[in-house]
């Protein structure tokens, strides 16, 4: 082999390589571009049948709403979105199944878990079992991201928390139980862990900020009992000055309605933590006086044109008001949205770096703005606050909003306190 | 337990009006229901396990009748006839075809109405759950008597079932219809060999049952708010009931309905706890002693 041979092999394989890399580019940047522009697939179990049904329902319409707002804007990071959403019909071994499958199976690469608490933490087991970006929407049970043997890098809370609530409930009940001279409490709650454990911490914070609060009494009823008689006549007999509850839904309606013809709250002071949902309070139609509510969702609160036009849109489009899961479902994807933007990515990892810690714009926010906590990896300046309520809109007229550096310190002494810190 | 406090209420006047009145409300519509339930196995030897969906059904057509015309009235004797009109076609249809059968092939029937009649509800109401309100007619405080409480509404609930109760003992027990109707629960073939037309009884009993159970659901529309599937609850507390009276006996289920309702008024003061419970230990405790149950007949030999 001459030297001219070998220049000619040379120039043959620089010529061959060259056509290989054109022919490559020709086939690989459309790759990359297809790659960007290929739809993002979320996973979304939720409860779409039974009882629940409805604050399901409400979940899937406010997160379509805001996928259709992002994906005209461009999407994630480029790539339009794409809901699978499945229901769990409320059954925690069928949301972990659900999720497991259409995170395996369906080529989702997020997870938005829109259950429940019990279902909740069944998926908050398999986002930590796959290694998934997964952000839980409606569960509100403290320790799902308080307790750190339950932390993962990858999953967040975008949904308000029972021991918030209690604070922001227990300083708001103590102020009014000073004004009305209240010292005398029983309680009324759903006999399970949600009921014991929310009714608990109201009356731990209720006394740490009133303490002549004194719990003369208090009545577990079933969840999904239909009759109260026996309750509300247990309750009548014990003459405590205010009742303490957290039913919900349609036993919440259904105890209103039958205390309300045994005129069990004349003259008594009612605190009723979840009443103020509109899928309550178009229902009940009697609304009794001095009745207190937390905030769930109430467009008024805060009482913003942003805040007002969303849930005015949410109902031009539905027919009905948005609950207090449609807006934290709302809320999560438009921090899905900022992150993948601040990311200029939709990788999984990246964009848990960039939602730990995020501060976004919101409506929902207290003052204007929602932030997942880096610690804890939860939701916190979320608009919470309780009030007296009137049966017509804007059906609090005067909500007094939590504190949120309070909600903090006390939040803290809690996690340390329970071993979380 | 709170034993001393249950004491204390029955040595107070006003806890003992009150939660007496209160049970007997409880045991009221508990036994609109039961009643009915009895009354079709009573006569045709079928346990309707979709006894509770009738009741879900009436209350949800007293609220269309209540919001089309404002009358409770209106509401009431439309859902207790239009649930009427539905068992009839129930049992003609579909019931009639599995009488005699195994005891699994009529569960199954039910269990298959039970599901159609939930999404059914779902499509026509909504999965949402609603609620009446409270009629204006009885939109007053309730009577104070000996300082307890007596609600005005569950002081018309309690009449109306006393009158039903005595309608039925009268019409079983002292008319033409009733014989016939205790005829066929006796020996159905004789009292068709004697010319009576036993097809119609059958019908015109379901009719009954799903009368009662509709007219039990418009009366507790104002006061319990309504989803698909709230017939379910019911259904168990009518089955204990029935079960304690004695499955097939009216008076039983007067009687199984009022204890159940005064164990669950006066359990609420002393064992909170265990109320539920307590209804259950008074059903195992009546099989064991009396399995025909309190009011039933004993099967003959």
């Amino acid at each position: 082999m001459n030297g001219n041979e070998v220049r000619e092999q040379g120039r043959r394989k620089l010529i061959k390589g060259a056509g290989a890399a054109v022919a490559l580019a020709g086939i690989g940047a459309p790759a990359i571009v297809r790659g960007q522009n290929k739809p993002i697939r979320i996973a979304m179990p939720t409860i779409l049948s039974g009882r629940v049904a409805t604050l399901g329902l409400s979940s899937r319409n406010a997160v379509m709403m805001e996928v259709e707002r992002i994906n005209a804007a461009g999407g994630l990071a480029g790539r339009p979105i794409e809901m699978v959403i499945r229901d769990s019909k409320g059954q925690p071994q069928e949301a972990a199944r659900v999720a497991r499958e259409l995170m395996n199976s369906e080529g989702c690469e997020i997870l938005l878990d829109a259950e429940a608490s019990s279902g909740g933490f069944a998926v908050h087991e398999v986002a930590r079992d796959l290694g998934v970006l997964c952000i839980h929407t409606n569960s509100e049970t403290s320790s799902l991201t308080a307790d750190p043997k339950l932390h993962s890098p990858l999953v967040f809370r975008c949904a308000r928390q029972g021991i918030h609530d209690s604070i922001v409930g227990g300083a708001y009940a103590a102020q009014v139980a000073r004004e009305k001279k209240l010292s005398k409490w029983m309680t009324c709650s759903p006999d399970y862990a949600y009921g014991r454990d929310t009714t608990a911490e109201f009356i731990q914070y209720l006394k740490h900020f009133h303490k002549d609060a004194e719990i003369t009494g208090e009545v577990w009823p079933k969840l999904f009992q239909p009759d109260y008689s026996e309750v509300i006549t247990r309750l009548i007999q014990g003459k405590p000055q205010a009742i303490y509850s957290c039913l919900w839904g349609g036993d919440l309606s259904s105890f209103i309605d039958q205390g309300n013809i045994y005129a069990m709250f004349k003259d008594r002071q009612f605190f009723a933590v979840n009443m103020a949902d509109y899928t309550v309070l178009t229902k009940v139609k009697n609304v009794p006086e001095n009745l207190h509510s937390g905030t769930r969702y109430l467009r008024s609160f805060p009482n913003t044109p942003t805040n007002n036009a969303w849930g005015d849109a949410y109902f031009k489009r539905f027919g009905e008001l948005p609950t207090n899961w449609s807006w934290q479902n709302a809320a999560a994807m438009e921090f899905l949205a900022q992150a993948a933007a601040k990311a200029q990515s939709t990788d999984p990892k990246k964009l848990a770096e960039t939602l730990a810690g995020l501060t976004i714009d919101s409506h929902f926010g207290q003052n204007g703005k929602l932030t997942l906590r880096e610690s804890d990896h939860t939701l916190v300046d979320y608009a919470a606050g309780w009030g007296v309520l009137t049966n017509k809109e804007p059906y609090m007229s005067n909500p007094v909003p939590g504190d949120w550096k309070q909600i903090a310190e006390l939040e803290a002494e809690w996690k340390k306190s329970k071993g979380f810190a | 337990m709170n034993p001393s406090e249950l004491l204390d209420c029955v040595t107070s006047v006003s806890c003992l009006v009150t939660q007496t009145t209160t049970g007997l409300i409880i045991g009221a519509l508990l036994f609109l229901v039961a009643a009915g339930l009895t009354l079709i196995f009573g006569v045709l030897g079928v346990v309707n396990f979709a006894h509770g969906s009738l009741y879900m059904l009436g209350a949800y057509l007293a609220l269309t009748v209540f919001r089309a015309t404002d009358s409770f009235l209106a509401a009431a004797l439309g859902a207790g006839l239009g649930v009427a009109l539905f068992a009839v076609v129930f049992e003609r249809l579909f019931m009639r075809r599995v009488y005699g059968t195994d005891v699994l092939m009529q569960l199954l029937v039910c269990y298959a109405f039970i599901l159609i009649l939930d999404d059914v509800v779902k499509i026509v109401w909504g999965g949402e759950f609603l609620s009446m309100g409270m009629p204006e007619a009885f939109q007053s405080p309730p009577f104070f008597v000996g300082g307890g409480v007596v609600p005005v509404f569950y002081l018309f609930l309690m009449v109306v079932a006393v009158a039903i109760a005595l309608l039925l003992w009268w019409v079983l027990g002292y008319t033409k219809i009733g014989k016939i109707v205790r005829a066929a629960a006796q020996n159905a073939t004789m009292t068709s060999a004697l010319g009576i037309n036993t097809n119609l009884v059958y019908a015109g009993v379901f009719a009954c049952g799903g009368l009662l159970a509709g007219l039990a659901g418009a009366l507790a529309a104002p006061v319990r708010s309504m989803s698909p599937g709230m017939g379910f609850s019911i259904l168990i507390e009518s089955f204990i009931v029935t079960v304690i009276g004695g499955m097939g006996s009216v008076s039983g289920a007067l009687v199984g309905a009022l204890l159940i309702g005064l164990v669950r008024s006066f359990g609420s003061i002393g064992f909170p706890l265990f109320v539920e419970g307590a209804m259950f230990a008074a059903m195992v405790l009546i099989l064991v002693l009396k399995p025909s149950g309190l009011l039933g007949r004993e099967p003959r030999p």
